[in-house]
């Protein structure tokens, strides 16, 4: 066992810094929550008191609820990030695997295709994806944003899960192939559970960024019936006022459901099965 | 009836020509240990029997028929691998029965079956756990049992006992044999450890670099070896390699002799000087130097002998052998 672990003056110091950096790093969640429960009033003379008796006011909800179908919003901002975390899930394990478990002729250079898009942004080529969503009537459509956001996904999927398999042990894979399975159970029953945890890294990774976009939804669909939840909040901001109470309640609200989806991910993260498998 | 037979079989990767016209046979019942040391191909040979590689050319019969173009699973054979690859997911008899599902045998088939090897092999108790919870020693077990239950032409063990402590080892190595005796079937079994193959082979294929040196049972490839290789990989300690010039002047060839055939005489043509010496109980292992070159002695019984020393060793003419400057043996 390390000595440093056992030293309490260390031990503090360490929990110290943690706390400090928990401090920081929620704060700005809660000023957002704190005052999305106060007036508006309220909120500009004391931003950092948490609401009273006084200034206590549920106006922001009631505009958000009022104003817009939010609960529309929030469920198109649910089905794109579900939707495109399952494709770039399913479709970078199934290349990944590929690139890691056959040899084929230019299986390297499909690689390093495949991850080349790492390093370059894709908003690049937002006029090119908006005209071929022109063309194929995909624009105002969920689908328009999936489709985009699954191959924004792809990139890193691909190289941080093909990296993971070749650690996968081929006696298992061998064994299944002994025992009759097909490659499709093998992939399926045997190399994705042992490659959960980068799985859900990946998740995380892509997760974020899709929920909290608003370049796509504001090119491919800004339509009422396709608006998502961060586009739907811009209404509350305007060029000359902005309504913050409904702002406030809008992100606090947006907050919990990527709350959620973190919690299912980040506890794959942390549980491991592998033990026993090999050796 | 041959249980596998290989023609010609040679397998590249790329321009690495990995395996060179193998051609062997195995019986019906044998015991066949390909040993060699690491690189030489012994696994790669043993992936091509089991199908998870494509021999390059030649070919491969199991129980008369060829199966170059048929899947490992419908080979029918059974891997047991060194990492024993259990199937982390499901418990013991669920890693048991898998293969008989995917047969699509009926359910009293694969009850009956499994009860037989867990039987066999003492896993009764341990049936219903998960591999993460048994020790090194059951999941090998397991991985036999695996093996077993599919009641296959064929046995394919792939250095099976080489994550096992020594104590464990010898248990398992005896288990196999027993279990050999039992089954009645063919079995190729993969090593690097010489020990492992003297012990339980009807018949070895010594390997070097991809190519077959000698096959033939222990005792004659000990006691017949066709060349320096073959001589210097089995018997342990291994054979001394002299010059023939240190002991008779002139002449090119090399002179074998196992260390067990070296006795101590006050006559001896050997004069040497010894530098370390291991006391077994049973045994003195004696290294000593004549000249330059290190020569072992395996005297019976316990010696007192001390480094420094100077010794005169004799042996047999008949246990002498003579290979020449290639390695292949002479007369």
């Amino acid at each position: 066992m390390n000595k440093a672990r056992h030293n309490p003056l260390n031990t503090a110091a360490m929990h110290g810094a943690l706390i400090l950096y928990t401090l920081i790093a929620l704060f700005p969640v809660f000023v957002i929550l704190i005052n999305s429960f106060k007036s508006r009033r309220a909120i500009f003379r004391e931003p950092l008191a948490l609401p009273s008796a006084d200034s206590f006011s549920l106006v922001g909800y009631e505009t958000v609820m009022k104003q817009g179908d939010f609960f529309l919003y929030f469920q198109n901002s649910m089905i794109v990030t579900v939707a495109s975390l399952f494709f770039v899930l399913l479709f970078g394990a199934m290349a990944a695997y590929a690139l890691s478990e056959y040899r084929f002729k230019g299986n390297l250079v499909m690689g390093l295709y495949l991850a080349l898009g790492i390093m370059i942004p894709i908003r690049i080529g937002t006029v090119a994806i908006l005209e071929m969503m022109v063309a194929t009537g995909l624009v105002n459509t969920l689908w328009a944003l999936i489709l985009v956001y699954t191959a924004q996904g792809l990139p890193l999927a691909v190289f941080i899960l093909s990296e993971f398999m070749r650690q996968v042990s081929d006696d298992l894979k061998n064994a299944g192939r002994i025992d009759g399975l097909s490659e499709y159970t093998i992939f399926f029953r045997l190399v994705l559970p042992l490659v959960r945890p980068a799985m859900a890294t990946v998740a995380v990774f892509n997760m974020i960024p899709i929920w909290n976009d608003l370049w796509f939804p504001l090119i491919l669909a800004p339509a009422e019936e396709t608006k998502t939840l961060t586009l739907g909040s811009q209404v509350f901001i305007g060029q000359f006022v902005t309504d913050w109470n409904a702002v406030l309640s809008a992100l606090s609200m947006a907050i919990l459901p990527v709350l959620v989806l973190y919690v299912i991910f980040s506890r794959q993260l942390i549980r491991g099965i592998t033990s026993g498998a090999v050796k | 009836m041959t249980a596998l037979t290989l023609t010609n079989v040679n397998k590249s990767f790329g321009n690495v020509h990995v395996l060179k016209d193998i051609t062997l046979e195995v019986e019906e019942g044998e015991f066949v240990v390909f040993v060699g040391p690491s690189g030489c191909g012994k696994s790669t040979l043993l992936r091509v029997i089991a199908g998870l590689e494509d021999a390059s050319s030649g070919e491969i019969n199991i129980d008369g028929q060829q199966v170059n173009l048929v899947p490992p699973s419908k080979r029918g054979i059974a891997m047991v691998f060194q990492s024993y690859a259990l199937y982390p997911h499901l418990s013991v008899r669920g890693n048991m029965t898998l293969a008989l599902k995917q047969e699509r045998q009926p359910k009293a088939v694969i009850e009956e079956r499994v009860a037989k090897a867990s039987r066999m092999l003492n896993l009764e108790p341990y049936l219903d756990r998960y591999p993460s919870e048994l020790s090194g020693g059951q999941r090998q077990r397991v991985a036999i049992g695996r093996a077993i239950v599919r009641e296959p032409k064929l046995f394919l063990f792939d250095e099976p006992l080489s994550n096992l402590d020594a104590a464990l080892r010898m248990n398992t190595r005896i288990e196999i044999a027993n279990l050999h005796r039992a089954l009645d079937a063919s079995m190729i079994y993969v090593t690097h450890d010489q020990t492992e193959a003297m012990t339980l082979a009807d018949k070895i294929v010594v390997l070097r670099d991809g190519r077959v040196e000698q096959i033939g049972s222990p005792m004659e490839l000990y006691n017949n070896p066709v060349n320096q290789f073959v001589a210097g990989f089995l018997g342990s300690p291994s054979m001394n390699f002299l010059p023939e010039g240190l002991l008779q002047g002139g002449g090119q060839t090399t002179i074998g002799i196992r260390p067990e055939d070296l006795f101590l005489s006050d006559d001896g043509p050997l004069v040497a000087r010894v530098s370390h010496v291991e006391k077994l109980g049973g045994d003195t292992n004696v290294i000593a130097k004549v000249n330059d070159h290190a020569v072992t002695a395996r005297l019976f019984g316990q010696h007192s002998i001390s480094e420094g020393q100077e010794l005169r060793f004799a042996y047999a003419a008949d246990k002498a052998y003579r290979f020449d400057t290639e390695g292949h043996r002479l007369g």
